[in-house]
């Protein structure tokens, strides 16, 4: 819940501006970015997911050592990365 | 050390190290908090405690969503649902072996209420939608980290009218925390290592007052281990100079004014409780938040009779010691023999983000090292 899982910003959705497809370690995943409305969040750009929400923009490289980090974490964090890629809060 | 191939850049690991030991005071001893749950996991995976000299002592607070909830509010949300055979009660993943009085979500599962864990607030939102004659009771918790969700998925419920969705609010605010911790009169401490991802919500500011009243620095850090050691260095640094300030380690991330958009989601949908009670730290005023007026007709506590369980925590329990700082979790009489991850009496053990989770889970290694310098330094 703390620590935020890496994801990059694929495409906005048509209707709604504050839901976009993230890519989270290759799989496509339906995020709310409306926290970052001020931050004119562009295609390609990464963000920090918490519970289904892109809660910060930062660059790639920091979305290298986040991923890296979570993957050292283990058990727990495998966990919230498994739940974050299998549903689709929409 | 066991984890230095782990670390990203062992050579500036090292240069850390020997920065901060350059500059502790001899017959110093020093004792730093961690105030977020993540950080005291990322200590223990990484063994962050082996750069560092006898004399600084790593601390662990309060900031673990999970292990602050209090067993009363697990049987208050297990009696609403199992008095409301519509409903189904929503919670992430970490919640549902928390024990309550009588038992866990697991147990009131098994006993058949309808219990499901969900990723997201959202998850929770959608569940309703698609279940028109079901009610679907979000168990919100978190501090300023996931309250933006839970305020943004509300605002969402409201705008789309959804009418069988609820929010059973435990929200708390880290810095009555951080404030009791400082009342109370086991520890003292000599700074903190500010919470990361709480920061880029509510930004440096609302930690002013630890400089300049506490007079006590506190900087705020990333996870990596090597963000860890740099604030620390940075600290010791602070205290060497006599200064007390609020220092941003993780400028990367976290910015002076935080997240304001996230920020105004939280300030429309909730408000400050007068009161809440923490697990272990007992009531503290003004630290929790509920749902504002405007949203009521979303507020769990309104809409269904909430008993007000209060369970004293079992005899053998010591969290509310760990959570303050005060005992390490293998001082905790049940440590590791009737208190584990799979059969948790306390909710330090339950969270990754627990401190007896963490320390059970990566911390024998170094456990040995640790406790004698705990007794040579305290
Ligand atoms: S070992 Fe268990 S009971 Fe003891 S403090 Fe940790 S979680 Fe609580």
């Amino acid at each position: 819940m703390c620590l935020g899982i890496p994801g990059r910003v694929a495409e906005f959705d048509d209707i709604n501006p504050h839901l976009a497809m993230v890519e989270v370690t290759g799989v496509r995943r339906r995020i709310n970015v409306g926290l970052l409305e001020d931050e004119r969040l562009a295609v390609g750009d990464w963000v920090l997911i918490h519970v289904g929400f892109a809660m910060s923009r930062i660059d790639e490289e920091e979305a290298d050592r986040a991923l890296e980090g979570l993957r050292l974490m283990g058990s727990g964090f495998d966990e919230e990365l498994a739940q974050l890629l299998e549903t689709d809060p929409g | 050390m066991r984890y230095v191939d782990e670390y990203r850049d062992p050579e500036l690991a090292r240069h850390l190290a020997d920065r901060i030991a350059a500059r502790v005071e001899p017959d110093r001893h020093y004792k730093l908090m961690e105030v977020c749950g993540g950080h005291t996991h990322a200590i223990y995976r990484y063994g962050v405690h082996d750069y560092l000299p006898e004399s600084i002592e790593l601390v662990h607070g309060p900031g673990c969503p999970v292990c602050v909830i209090p067993m009363g509010r697990i049987d208050d949300a297990t009696a609403i649902a199992e008095a409301h055979p519509e409903m189904i009660l929503t919670c992430f993943g970490d919640l549902m072996r928390v024990p309550g009085g009588r038992g866990s979500f697991l147990d009131a599962r098994a006993r058949g209420a309808d219990i499901r864990v969900v990723y997201s607030p959202l998850d929770a939102l959608r569940l309703a939608v698609d279940n028109p004659d079901r009610h679907v009771m979000f168990y919100a918790i978190g501090f300023e980290t996931t309250a933006p969700s839970t305020a943004l998925t509300l605002q969402r419920a409201k705008a789309d009218g959804v009418t069988n969705f609820s929010v059973f609010c435990n929200h708390v605010t880290i810095i009555p925390a951080i404030k009791a911790i400082l009342d109370s009169p086991d520890l003292r401490l000599d700074a903190f290592i500010g919470p990361g991802h709480v920061s880029t919500v509510i930004g440096n500011r609302p930690y002013e007052w630890i400089a300049s009243s506490e007079q006590m620095p506190i900087v705020v850090a990333g996870f990596e281990p090597l963000d860890l050691l740099e604030a620390i260095a940075m600290i010791i640094d602070q205290l060497s100079d006599r200064r007390a300030e609020v220092e941003n380690q993780y400028a990367r991330v976290v910015r002076d004014e935080g997240n304001p958009v996230a920020l105004r989601a939280i300030a429309d949908t909730m408000t400050l409780r007068p009161w809440f009670e923490w697990r272990g730290l007992g009531s503290i005023n003004h630290s929790a938040l509920q749902l504002s007026e405007r949203y009521a007709e979303f507020d769990a506590e309104l809409r269904f009779d909430v008993p007000g369980v209060r369970v004293a925590d079992p005899k053998a329990c010591q969290c509310g010691e760990v959570l303050k700082g005060v005992l390490k979790p293998w001082e905790c009489k049940v440590f590791g023999t009737a208190c584990t991850p799979e059969t948790p009496i306390g909710t330090c053990m339950v969270s990754s983000e627990g401190a007896c989770a963490a320390y059970y889970n990566f911390g024998k290694a170094s456990r040995q090292r640790v406790e004698l310098k705990v007794k040579t330094g305290a």
